[in-house]
């Protein structure tokens, strides 16, 4: 099979060294391995084509990957995977300024998309922490979120079409640049999300924005977490959406601020960075009205950026708060619970509970405005027994996350490292359909197998 | 080869752990860049060591390659969320390398003799050395030998490389400073400043300007006769013993005891002068001087940032306004994190403007000597380069390294560009001083 791939794709696309193996055994989640058994880089869909009709022969697995920077093991291959590599299809195709769409190859780098669209006046939303080497495949595969995810949703509200290879190795074109559109089966969707066990997307054709003309940054510090989480209910119900509204607890306000000092109060209990966009004057005046809200509910300090240097510095402390957590403990698990707003003072308050129940530094941050929080696992791999209480712990932050009506998973996936929790959160019918799904797409289990679900 | 000693494996191994392989390195890493393949990137090659480190992999020599590709521009340093020491990971990746012989052969043992071994361990040997190559300069035989075509006779390699033989200095740093020199106006500093082996060779007229710059921001100077090489050159070539040796011998040369600081104006040799402390941590003898000398180590630009320095008088009005862009040495901003205090300086002096490049912060492709080792891809980033800075449409190009300012030289000399030029942002900085007292636009230097 690999002398086939080799005459496929040539040898220059073809890795098999054990040296060339290693790099391409782990993505970004913490200690997961598995080496592959080869690594190929098609340049066009014909090749992903021809690449997956080869392994159907052979009976191999296929993981599909881009950059590598998954949270939940998704990329993370499985024993004698071919991994298919994305990252040389990294061509921006169109840019179609009079239907205000973006199409581009799935191995494009998400900040060149949102690049060339500021270039052209124009905004692609989302921004997951990895967009600076991300790709727009990935993205599309985990349905991934960002900071403005309140505001403007997650990837899937900007994908309008794909191009997908299924695992017979057909080519099909799912989407157009019709803004309505209720032709057949919305499969689209059922691609977006798919952590690549479903088929493998090519191209994706992406909605713009126009650009908002203004934004402004504000910092507000509460002695008390429950003011925090009562402040972002009262923005929501004096009908304000910032873009931005994201939170700080108190273990990692402590570590950005021995790290960063830039002068946080360790006291503090909760921080929130709060920016809201849109028409200069709008702009304006939902940050007079947020300043005010913060205020009447008790927020110690209020700081609102005069200038677009200000509201970086502003930033600075949500922005280097995962370097701050990741430099104190030789592993850090990022984790991503979700819950409803309304919600959030009681997952925060049971994490830290949890924490101290099982002697672990656990710190959290995240997207106070949509219900996503960031429990993160200070801690060390090699130390079985702290690894141990860590799986407990989490077991019981999920358990404790679905009881409230939440997720597993807000923006990071399923992958490896939540599948045993899926089920609980689907329900038995929701779960076999998933299974369903999967045999009448992949009758032979090569995509990605092992994902999500076994 | 079993029994050899595994340099990696007696690594602290959280150093390697504290990596998590998010990625966010992969797009600031010009080998990765090139290629697209995750071997050649920095997460690629801490999973080579650490599989390395656990016995999962010999040193084998893709390995050895492999460390050897990597340019230790230390960019991914910047870029790391989780505060990896890259920089001692690459170095004891690279003695592991040299330890396991996987890539020697007799002519790659002979350079390395010859350089690391001889030249750069005998300070006098070397600028003898110097001395003859510039009399072949000066005396007009090179250009008779480039005339008749004689570089011909020349293997491949070094065919290629002729043109870019830098020019010689007529004066070594000793015959332009003298041992001690006093300030202009009060005295409130004492410092040390370091010549380097490389820039006192053929850019000796920056630790001229390094000097007067002190002078004039009340620093008495000491200037110790025919300094070694500071071992960086050897620490980043798997020859840690050599470095160790070359740090003890700076450290007998120059007290840090004795002095407010130990000024170094080139970019490459103070990123390495600053870990001594590291390197000399397990001798005895040196260690608390080692730690004193790494806590004083300052780079040039950060010293007089951080001690006020004297903005140069003159109005701005009166000079035609030149456009200066600034090239950023890799170990000056990933590897020291110097990098607003040269701007700031440049942006001091009347009648410059500075003006940005794009990826200011990327290698120019010289890294040490990798553009003598990996050609194609030094060439790659060496005209990336250069088109970066034309782009600004600057007349003068600031670099606080040699190794770039010769890079970039060349570069520009193959563009055929002869009008740019390359300088040190203290040689602008002394000039601008040297105005107020001439009130003439005269170099200072030579």
């Amino acid at each position: 099979m690999i002398a086939e791939l080799k005459g496929l794709l040539g040898p220059d696309c073809v890795l098999t060294a054990q040296e060339d193996l290693i790099p391409y055994a782990f993505d970004g989640t913490a200690a997961l391995r598995q080496l592959p058994r080869a690594v190929v880089f098609p340049r066009n869909p014909q090749d992903v084509s021809a690449v997956l009709k080869l392994a159907r022969e052979h009976h191999a697995p296929v993981v599909t990957r881009g950059s590598g920077t998954g949270l939940s093991g998704g990329s993370v291959p499985v024993k004698g995977a071919i991994v298919l590599c994305l990252v040389k299809l990294d061509k921006i195709l169109e840019l179609d300024a009079r239907n205000l769409t973006l199409l581009a190859e799935a191995g494009v780098i998400t900040q060149k998309i949102f690049e060339t669209a500021d270039a052209a006046g124009l905004f692609y939303p989302p921004d997951p922490s990895s967009m600076k080497i991300s790709t727009i495949g990935g993205n599309v595969a985990e349905n991934s979120g960002g900071l403005r995810g309140l505001k403007y949703g997650v990837t899937r509200d900007y994908v309008m079409a794909l191009e997908v290879v299924l695992a017979d190795g057909s080519v099909c074109w799912l989407g157009n640049k019709c803004v309505k559109d209720v032709a057949g089966y919305n499969l689209r969707d059922l691609f977006i999300g798919s952590e690549g066990t479903l088929g493998v997307v090519t191209k994706v054709l992406l909605r713009l924005l126009p650009k908002p003309a203004a934004r402004q940054t504000l910092l507000a510090t509460y002695a008390q977490m429950d003011a925090a989480a009562e402040t972002v209910s009262a923005i929501i119900a004096a009908r304000i959406i910032p873009c931005t509204l994201e939170f700080l607890d108190r273990k990692t306000i402590r570590c950005v601020e021995d790290y960063t000092h830039v002068g946080l109060p360790t006291d503090a209990e909760a921080l929130l960075l709060i920016e809201t966009d849109g028409h200069p004057a709008a702009v304006a005046d939902e940050a007079a009205q947020i300043e005010a809200l913060a205020r009447a509910h008790c927020a110690t300090d209020v700081r609102r950026a005069a200038t677009p240097a200000e509201a970086t510095q502003l930033a600075t402390a949500r922005r280097s708060a995962f370097s701050a957590l990741a430099r104190l403990k030789p592993t850090t698990i990022l984790e991503d619970a979700t819950v409803p707003r309304s919600e959030l003072a009681n997952m925060i308050r049971f994490i830290e509970q949890t924490a101290a129940r099982h002697q672990l530094e656990i710190a959290t941050f995240g997207h106070f405005g949509d219900g996503n929080l960031h429990p993160t696992f200070l801690t060390n791999e090699r130390d079985a027994g702290e690894m141990r209480r860590v799986e407990t712990a989490m077991k019981e932050i999920f358990d404790h996350a679905l009881s409230l009506g939440g997720t597993i998973t807000g923006e990071h996936g399923v992958g490896l490292a939540k599948k045993a929790f899926l089920r609980q959160q689907l329900g038995d019918a929701s779960y076999t359909l998933l299974h369903k799904i999967k045999r009448a797409l992949d009758p032979d289990g090569l995509l990605n197998p092992g994902k999500i679900f076994d | 080869m079993a029994a050899r000693k595994n340099l990696l494996q007696s690594l602290d191994y959280s150093v390697l752990q504290q990596c998590m392989h998010c990625g966010l390195c992969l797009p600031t890493c010009p080998t990765y860049e090139e290629t697209k393949i995750e071997r050649h990137s920095p997460r690629g090659r801490i999973a080579l060591m650490r599989a390395i480190a656990d016995g999962e992999l010999e040193s084998t020599r893709i390995f050895g390659e492999e460390m050897y590709y990597c340019l230790g521009c230390l960019a991914c340093t910047t870029a790391c969320p989780a505060g990896v020491n890259y920089a001692g990971l690459f170095e004891a990746a690279r003695a592991q390398v040299e330890e396991s012989e996987v890539l020697r052969s007799p002519k790659r043992d002979l350079v390395r003799w010859f350089t690391i071994r001889l030249l750069f361990m005998h300070p006098r040997l070397l600028r003898f050395a110097g001395r003859l190559l510039w009399l072949y300069q000066a005396g007009g035989l090179q250009s008779l030998v480039r005339h008749l075509g004689l570089t011909r006779l020349l293997p491949g390699r070094l065919r290629t490389l002729e043109p870019a033989t830098p020019s010689i200095c007529r004066h070594f740093s000793d015959a332009l400073i003298a041992p001690v020199e006093k300030p202009r106006g009060a005295m409130r500093h004492r410092v040390a400043v370091l010549t380097g082996c490389v820039q006192d060779l053929v850019l000796s007229n920056i630790n001229r300007a390094t000097v007067d710059v002190l002078r004039e921001n009340h620093c008495e100077v000491h200037t110790p006769r025919a300094q070694p090489c500071c071992g960086s050159l050897h620490a980043h070539n798997g020859d840690l013993a050599a470095a160790r040796t070359l740090a003890r011998r700076y450290l007998d040369l120059i007290d840090p005891f004795a002095f407010d600081a130990i000024i170094t104006n080139a970019g490459g040799c103070g990123s390495h002068l600053r870990t001594y402390d590291h390197l000399l941590a397990e001798d005895p003898l040196y260690a608390p001087r080692a730690v004193e000398w790494s806590r004083k180590v300052r780079d040039i630009h950060e010293w007089l940032v951080e001690t006020g320095f004297r903005r140069p008088a003159g109005a701005k009005a009166d000079v035609a306004s030149i456009t200066v862009t600034y090239h950023e040495s890799c170990h000056l901003c990933h590897g020291q994190k110097v990098s607003a205090q040269p701007r700031e300086i440049i942006k001091s002096i009347p009648g410059l403007n500075l003006r940005e490049c794009d990826e200011a912060t990327w290698c120019c492709g010289s890294a040490g000597i990798y553009n003598i080792t990996q050609p194609k891809t030094a060439t790659w980033l060496q005209q990336r380069k250069i088109g970066h800075l034309r782009n600004t449409g600057a007349s003068i190009i600031a670099t606080a390294n040699p190794g770039c300012h010769l890079q970039i030289e060349n570069g520009l000399r193959m563009h055929g560009d002869a009008s740019t030029k390359v300088e040190h942002p203290i040689v602008l900085l002394a000039a601008a001083y040297a105005i107020e007292t001439n009130g003439s636009r005269e170099r200072a230097g030579q």
